[in-house]
């Protein structure tokens, strides 16, 4: 066999193949994404559309560093024990260079974990656990989404300013309901001295006895009412309270019932003047939101939801933290990323350095019917950097 | 005053809506035997069914009627598909292989439903006469609700004339006292069962059509549904019409209350009082002992020791096991640590299910417990690994050991519901119980000790899975097993011959469950956390897949069936999105297609 120019190049390049592969000039950067699509559905399909359209727009623009994203997707089927598992193929078959995503508080804290203990980068994208940045943070975890405890305190704010003192609670009986609750609490305490709890409802998660809890709320004859239930719950306990009269007269104070997610099946059943966070959608005129608005629709041909705009943050985050740290390198990026700024369609946001919190906030505003479907009114976007607490406080939060 | 009335009658209004799944599932239990855990599935479609009919009729009285009985039909026709094609051909399979089966078709519908109707909540606006209200005092009461309180009663009567003064009726009620008398009678059977299943359908559809204008149709309605269903059916008696709807009363007027003296338990309370009633009256309120498990156990098989070609490829396996850290990667190697564990928990259920004939739905509650003592021990005691492991066992024996003395001489379904009961209990506590156990977030940060490392921790599960596995293994051909399975074919020879039964049963459970805890305690090391999931009904289920996928008869087959499933999900979930579906159907191909399993089945294709 003549030894031709072209096999000589040829085996050359075989030969310096795997050298080239670690020079990374061409391959993908991969995230490795953890998700439960299956099992909670309803949020977590639009947060898939939400990233592959943030990852098609920075790949066509050329990627970061000069390489591509790529994005590995699991479903977790909303156990841990999975994602855990899960995260240990991602980061030794798959080669993943980051960890993200979650979005049930235990999935997140438990890949958080896994991060701590195999030394990967790891950015929760949606779960809410306060625990997540403060009691079990660590310098591998950054989080997105504003947590339960900013969420409680953007309420607050506006719950301060209603004339009630006789408040009551109703939540999920897990640890996102009773921290929510925990906080909307001790936080409101503070700032109304002259309020009072006067009874609580803990319905178990999915299974509200709407009209029992309903007709107990009402029996402790309350000037107002924090809620926390979501989704199908909250369906069942606002048919009832409204049937029952429960709302008529009362400040209701809300947890996520803005979100287009939990919003939308309300229908002509919202009830109005509910103080909620959320996402107003196409009402937010920012050109950030706007085009972001636009592209979606044009890729996935529907408007988007809150996981959406949770899914396109999720990879500009990770893109712009990469961009500040300039390598894959997880000791680098576990430093490197904090400080990074993104863009995101509710306009700028950065990860903290004193606890991997995102600054990412929600929107804030009043339930209103509009054309026989929810919306959000005099609305107003609260930034989370304002609702986080002093520095000296997270220190004590966060021991790690 | 007013407000207790408002209560009661809340109370009534939702048992009444209970009572309406309850009933078609107690309908098919009674004539066809059938566990049927898709019946919240049934459920839940009657609600996406009706939300379809609904919207495109108008909102008077009269349509919303016509919607509900179209719905009714609709799922009726599903159910009747369903029996025809599938339930058909496992009327003879084990209680546990159909209830199995049942559980593959609920994975399927899941993924469908998602597929057919998307993933968001669907809601149907109320007209005005559904958000109507009456006036009790100052009370306002839904006339909807009220509609529902009669509406249970309603629907009982016409079920009681059905059976009672037409032909259907009394061949239901004949199959339901003796299925083979009618048979020989000259009955079609296949008729009767296809009918009966319709109807039982037909009702779980029209439930889910009603809860459409007090909530939403949405995906997790089928499991919710379910498991309340099932307590109320156990508690009034499987099979019986009048007990499920007293079943149905109990659990609807002990929410309300709990509700309103002990908000933060009602999850536990439900159960609690399942256990209570079954512990005074084993086959539940109205429920006749069951005959049928007679038939089932006839078909046993003598298991013998294991060929000597099994045992080489068993040790085989062993040191190809033992060698592998040296060769594999960390992710395969947690795979392999995971595998091991799932042959010790599939093992402990098999000596339950296989020799002692104990069926067992919620073998998860002893799994849970072993993994959260030994969690708790790391972490409110400093215990380290040795003691916190050895706790995992204890806690879960000495647990079982209780649970036992309750449950020891109940058998069949309801020995299995109970079980399951327990089992919920187990996770409800774990869940609801923040300040102990870190509800659901978990507690974290319990991985083994950096010295002993990822190959280290598998080792010593390797070793312990193996050691605890192979001493369940000689249990069952020590006189111990054959005992136990004498108690199994026939109580009362085995009795008469001088075994005491009880005692022996109650040492199966004890030992059963320790084996568990210890596979649980092995799980939250090798995790780095435990979840109240390591409790849940998932887990149960892995179980019972692991062991029947495996076979029964065979000795090997939970080791056999604990490695092909923790393979086969994990390649699904990692391969597509849609495992429910893939996994429900093949769990449906498995029982359709090979009853006795993979090494079962072996065995046969071996002996030939």
């Amino acid at each position: 066999m003549p030894i031709t120019r072209r096999l000589l190049l040829a085996s050359a390049g075989a030969i310096a193949a795997p050298g080239l592969i670690r020079a990374q000039a061409s391959t993908p950067i991969r995230i490795g994404e953890i998700n439960s699509y299956t099992a909670i559905a309803q949020f977590t399909l639009p947060y898939r559309k939400g990233w592959e359209l943030a990852v098609a727009e920075i790949n066509a623009k050329g990627g970061v560093l000069g390489r591509q994203l790529e994005v590995i997707s699991r479903d977790d089927a909303g156990k841990p024990q999975d994602a855990v598992r899960l995260a240990g193929e991602l980061v030794n078959d798959q080669k993943v260079d980051i960890l993200g995503g979650t979005f049930l508080s235990n999935i997140g804290l438990a890949i958080s974990d896994y991060a701590l203990q195999n030394k990967k980068l790891f950015i929760g994208s949606e779960p809410l656990a306060d625990a997540l940045v403060w009691e079990k943070g660590h310098r591998y975890t950054y989080r997105l989404r504003p947590s339960t405890y900013m969420q409680a305190a953007m309420l607050v704010e506006e719950a301060a300013k209603l004339p009630a003192k006789r408040w009551v609670t109703v939540a999920p009986n897990y640890e996102y309901g009773q921290s929510a609750v925990k906080w909307f609490r001790t936080l409101l305490t503070a700032k109304r001295p002259d309020v009072t709890f006067v009874d609580e409802q803990w319905p178990a998660l999915g299974k509200i006895d709407a009209g029992a809890t309903t007709q107990a709320l009402l029996a402790a004859k309350p000037e107002a009412i924090f809620n926390v239930t979501f989704g199908a719950d909250l369906t069942n306990f606002v048919r009832q309270g409204n049937t029952r009269g429960l709302f008529e007269g009362r400040a209701v104070v809300s947890m996520l019932t803005g979100e287009p997610e939990y919003l939308e099946p309300l229908g002509e059943e919202t009830p109005p003047g509910w103080i909620v966070t959320g996402y107003p959608g196409e009402a937010v005129d920012t050109p950030a939101n706007r085009s972001f608005i636009a592209a979606y629709r044009a890729q996935h041909g529907e408007m988007p939801k809150m996981g959406s705009v949770v899914g396109y943050a999720f990879i500009r985050a990770v893109e712009a933290g990469l961009r500040k740290t300039g390598s894959t390198e997880t000791e680098k990026m576990a430093d490197g990323f904090a400080g990074a700024t993104f863009e995101t369609p509710f306009g700028a946001a950065y990860f903290r350095t004193q606890d991997h919190q995102s600054t990412l906030g929600t929107f804030v505003g009043k339930t209103a019917l509009r054309n026989g479907k929810g919306a959000m009114i005099d609305w107003h976007y609260a930034d989370g950097a304002k609702y986080l607490p002093g520095d000296d406080e997270v220190k004590k939060l966060r021991p790690g | 005053m007013d407000f207790l009335l408002a209560q009661i009658l809340t109370g009534l209004a939702s048992a009444s809506s209970l009572f309406l799944v309850a009933a078609g599932l107690t309908i098919i239990f009674g004539v066809t035997r059938v566990v049927n855990f898709a019946h919240g599935s049934l459920c839940m479609l009657g609600a996406y069914i009706g939300w379809t009919v609904l919207s495109h009729t108008s909102r008077d009285p009269a349509a919303f009627v016509g919607g509900v009985v179209a719905t009714f039909a609709i799922v009726g026709a599903i159910g009747a598909l369903l029996e025809a094609t599938l339930l058909r051909r496992i009327y003879h399979a084990p209680e546990l292989l159909q209830l199995l089966a049942t559980f593959g078709v609920m994975l399927m519908i899941q993924d469908m439903t998602l597929w057919i109707w998307g993933a968001g909540d669907l809601t149907l606006p109320r007209a005005p006469w559904l958000r109507g209200f009456i006036r009790l005092g100052e009370e306002r009461f839904p006339v909807y609700d009220l509609v529902l309180i009669f509406l249970g009663p309603g629907v009982l009567g016409a079920l009681w004339l059905l059976l009672h003064r037409t032909r259907f009726g009394t061949l239901i009620r004949a199959a339901t006292e003796n299925r083979d008398m009618v048979a020989a009678l000259g009955i079609d059977q296949r008729r009767l069962f296809t009918a009966v299943f319709a109807l039982g359908a037909g009702l779980a559809g029209m439930a889910g059509a009603l809860l459409l204008p007090s909530g939403s149709a949405n995906l997790h309605i089928d499991l919710a549904v379910v498991v309340d269903a099932f307590v109320v059916v156990v508690i009034g008696g499987m099979g019986s019409l009048p007990g499920a709807f007293i079943g149905s009363m109990m659990i609807g007027l002990l929410q309300v209350f709990g509700v309103l003296l002990l908000p933060k338990i009602t999850l536990v309370l439900v159960f609690l009082v399942m256990a209570i009633v079954l512990a005074i009256r084993p086959n539940g309120l109205f429920g006749q002992p069951a005959a049928a498990t007679a038939q089932a156990i006839a078909r046993w098989d003598f298991v013998g020791p294991a060929s000597s070609l099994l045992g080489w490829i068993g040790a085989a396996a062993l040191i190809v096991a033992t060698a592998a850290p040296l060769f594999t990667g960390a992710h395969v190697l947690g795979i392999m640590t995971e595998a091991a564990i799932a042959v010790l928990f599939a093992s402990s259920l098999h000596l339950l299910m296989g020799p002692a004939g104990i069926a067992s739905f919620g073998h998860a509650a002893w799994f849970g417990i072993g993994a959260y003592a030994s969690a708790l021990a790391t972490r409110w005691l400093a215990a380290p690994l040795p003691f916190a492991l050895l706790l995992a066992p204890i806690m879960a024996g000495v647990l079982a050991a209780l649970f036992g003395v309750a449950v020891v001489r109940l058998s069949g379904v309801y020995l299995a519901m109970l079980t399951l009961a327990f089992a919920q209990i187990v996770w409800a506590v774990v869940f609801q119980w923040n300040t102990m156990t870190g509800g659901d977030n978990g507690l974290l940060g319990l991985w083994p000790p950096e010295a002993l490392g990822l190959r280290g921790y598998y080792w010593l599960t390797l070793t312990l899975c193996t050691a605890a596995s192979v001493l369940l293994r000689r249990m069952q051909r020590a006189p111990f097993g054959y005992a136990l399975r004498a108690g199994r074919d026939s109580m009362p020879r085995a009795e008469a011959i001088g075994l005491p039964m009880v005692h022996l049963r109650l040492a199966a459970v004890t030992i059963a469950g320790a084996a568990a805890g210890l596979a649980g305690g092995l799980y939250g090391f090798a995790k780095g956390s435990v979840f109240p999931g390591y409790a849940g009904i998932d887990r149960s289920v892995d179980a019972l897949l692991m062991v029947l996928l495996g076979g029964v008869q065979t000795i090997s087959g939970p080791i056999v069936g604990a490695l092909a499933y923790t393979m086969l999900y994990d390649g699904l979930l990692r391969l597509t999105t849609a495992w429910r579906f893939v996994l429900g159907a093949a769990i449906l191909v498995l029982v359709v297609g090979f009853p006795r399993g993979i090494a079962g089945a072996a065995r046969v294709w071996h002996g030939r």
